[in-house]
């Protein structure tokens, strides 16, 4: 299965069926869809109908039972471990809706985190850190831990470490799902503002309709780990 | 993942659970001290036991006998075949010393004799063992530090006393502990004074008729009582052991040639006389050579000329053997502590793991490898070996200066000099941080793959 040029993500007949005793849960049963290159796919469903598990899948951080899955051009399926961590490494940034920072690290530390792996030299890490942090708007506090921050204020430095190593893809689990409204807005602006500057393709989960319209230009919406619709919406309420 | 941003990753990671850390290493340490005080007290017990014994030259001579005088026990059990016995006599002298190595050939003289001081307090005769001493002998342990001077030459008529029997000498009353040194006052009642000694002479006898003999092939021998002044030079505590050592029973020492120039009558003049054809023999020749190393040359060509040849290098390899096994059980102990201390490795980090889990969930989100993962927990069981390897080295040497003092207190006290039975030497203590980082490494081994193999989807699920 080949990606042709303007394709992102794709996936074939894609299955993760965890086994649980003798029954067997169909998380992700069978979805084929594709997300084009620059897009913003929301990602719409019901709690359990198997969201954050097709992100994993797409980010590597899984393996399917079976099906395809290709991400800019790399079959995910047929990658080993060390193969798929350098997927994650360069290819994905994540954020995550209960943020993931490291408690023990200062937020300057957790973005700078991602490049350890990456091998990037100490000199070059810290203009990327302070570009990523420029770009998700973050500028004091930074020797703080995550847990004398705000939530948004976490999220941003999520958003940042998601950034540093400038991946193609951006994932977002429910990215919103623990900020107050207000925040929320100010995080679903800077995805979509680094969707349309840096042209990153962007997967964002989310169970409220009005913000993947207001946001998305692509909606799927999945039941029961099948893919029920896909439908283009254009984004309404731009500032 | 680049070297320092291991060391610092796993650094922070010690530092966040300092306590458990500090208790860990801490653990390690002790492990590690008990190995470096066991095998420390090992080392320095063998190295003592070699110095006191190298210095004695008791490993440079072969002590020669006849087979005349004593048959090997096991005769087919030697692997040199049976030459007819001969004696020992100066033929046979004169042949050991044209061997490779020898630096002399002497008699092992022990006669009785008696001596009493030309003017003292004590005019009754005392009676003692005289032993003949080699040049060599004045490098001995006992002249180390002993009263008075040596023999101002190998024939001089001097005399060296043993304390014990310098006592009997001045009348004073006998002590149990023979390493107390007279007061200068009573050796100054000695040193330079005139022993008289009286023994027996061994006047031989030419065969009537048989005029073509050498002078010294007696048939028969006259014992003729002689007495003769020498003069006290010097008086030592314990005996300077040369060749086999004694148990410490002589009590007057003269230089071996002047010994030997009195023809006292040796033990074993009576058993020649029975032999017909014999000369003056010996009943036992010392040999010493210049290097430990040739003796086992030297004392296989003198069992191959037809002697009994005994050195205690051979005799000492079994202790050699004893010391090694001794001290493998020593390391042994030591180590229990040691793998005992890594099972607290092992707890400690498996704990990390479960404390972590969230953390390395992230860590493998944001592009770890399992190998990075495995890394980190590596370096942090490392560094807990290193430092508690380190810490060990160090309260192990704090130890044996502990228990070295103890002993040597109680040594001073009992009138022994103080002595060094501690010995921690360099390559103890780069083998015991190696050995430390190798355990504790061989207890992250599981931590680490475990750590490894955490699903990050599973440790990310926000519960
Ligand atoms: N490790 C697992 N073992 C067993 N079942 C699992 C496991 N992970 C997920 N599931 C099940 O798979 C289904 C899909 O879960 P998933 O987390 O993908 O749902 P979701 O759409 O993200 O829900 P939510 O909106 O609540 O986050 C659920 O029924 C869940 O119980
Ligand atoms: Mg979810």
């Amino acid at each position: 299965m080949a990606l042709n040029g303007t394709e992102a993500v794709r996936a074939e007949s894609l299955v993760r069926h965890y086994k649980l005793g003798q029954s067997i849960i169909r998380a992700v049963d069978g979805v084929t869809l594709s997300v084009k290159k620059g897009e913003f796919a929301a990602l719409l469903g019901a709690s359990g109908s198997g969201k954050s598990t097709l992100m994993n899948l797409i980010a590597g951080l899984d393996h399917a039972t079976s099906g395809a899955i290709v991400v800019e051009g790399l079959n995910l399926a047929a990658l080993k471990r060390e193969q798929l961590a350098l997927y994650r490494r360069h290819t994905v940034g994540m954020v995550f809706q209960s943020f993931n920072l490291v408690p023990t690290m200062t937020l300057t530390e957790n973005v700078e985190l991602p490049m350890r792996f990456a091998e990037v030299d100490r000199g070059e890490r810290k203009t990327r850190v302070q570009e990523a942090l420029r770009q998700v708007g973050l500028g004091e506090r930074l020797e703080h831990r995550p847990s004398e921050m705000s939530g948004g204020e976490q999220q941003r430095a999520a958003l940042a470490r998601a950034l540093v190593n400038r991946p193609k893809l951006l994932l977002a689990d429910e990215p919103t799902g623990n900020l107050d409204s207000k925040t929320g807005k100010e995080i679903m602006d800077l995805i979509r503002d680094l969707n349309r500057t840096l042209g990153m393709t962007v997967i964002m989960v989310t169970h409220e309709r009005a913000l993947a319209e207001r946001y998305a230009n692509r909606l799927i919406f999945l039941g029961d780990g099948k893919l029920l619709s896909e439908s283009a919406n254009t984004p309404g309420g731009a500032r | 993942m680049k070297a320092y941003d291991l060391l610092e990753l796993s650094g922070r990671n010690l530092r966040e659970a300092m306590l458990r850390n500090s208790l860990t290493t801490l653990g390690i340490g002790v492990g590690v001290a008990s190995l470096v005080a066991m095998l420390s007290l090992g080392i320095g017990l063998q190295r003592l036991l070699t110095k006191q014994l190298g210095k004695s030259s008791l490993f440079d001579s072969v002590f020669v006998t006849s087979r005349q005088d004593f048959r090997p026990r096991r005769p087919g059990a030697d692997a040199t075949p049976l030459t007819p016995p001969k004696p020992l006599d100066d033929a046979a002298r004169k042949s050991f010393e044209k061997l490779p190595g020898v630096i002399e050939v002497y008699p092992s003289l022990g006669s009785v004799a008696e001596f009493r001081l030309s003017d003292g307090p004590s005019s009754e005769p005392q009676t003692g063992v005289l032993s003949g001493l080699p040049p060599s002998s004045r490098s001995s342990e006992a002249f180390d530090d002993f009263q008075g001077r040596y023999f101002s030459g190998p024939n001089a008529a001097e005399a060296i006393l043993k304390t014990d029997f310098a006592r009997e000498l001045l009348g004073l009353p006998e002590i149990r502990d023979t390493d107390v040194k007279l007061t200068s006052d009573q050796a100054a009642k000695l040193l330079g004074k005139d022993l008289v000694l009286r023994y027996a002479e061994r006047q031989s006898q030419p065969a009537p008729g048989a005029s073509g003999q050498p002078p010294d092939a007696a048939a028969s021998f006259n014992v003729v009582r002689k007495e003769l002044k020498l003069k006290i030079v010097g008086i030592v505590t314990s005996e300077p052991v040369r060749g086999i050592p004694r148990t410490g029973q002589t009590s007057v020492f003269l230089p071996v040639a002047f010994a030997e120039s009195l023809n006292m009558i040796q033990p074993g003049d009576l058993r020649t006389i029975m032999r017909q054809n014999e000369g003056k023999t010996y009943l036992a020749l010392i040999v010493h050579m210049a290097k430990s190393g040739s003796v086992p040359a030297a004392e296989d060509e003198i069992k191959k000329q037809g002697y009994n040849a005994f050195s205690i290098l051979d005799a000492s390899r079994g202790l050699a053997i004893a010391f090694r096994i001794v001290d493998v059980f020593l390391g042994i102990f030591g180590s229990l502590a040691l793998a005992v201390a890594s099972l607290g490795i092992v707890n400690t980090l498996v704990m990390a793991i479960l404390e972590r889990r969230r953390e390395i969930g992230i860590m493998k989100a944001v592009g770890a490898s399992d190998g990075d993962v495995k890394k980190i927990f590596f370096v942090e069981a490392g560094s807990m070996g290193l430092l508690g390897g380190c810490l060990g080295v160090l309260m192990g040497w704090l130890i044996g200066r502990v228990i070295n003092w103890g002993v040597n207190a109680y040594f001073t006290r009992q009138g022994f000099a103080s002595q060094d039975i501690w010995y921690v030497p360099l390559w103890l203590v780069a083998f015991a941080i190696g050995f430390s980082i190798l355990v504790s490494l061989l207890a992250g081994l599981y931590p680490a793959s475990r750590a490894a193999k955490l699903d990050p989807v599973q440790a990310l699920r926000h519960e």
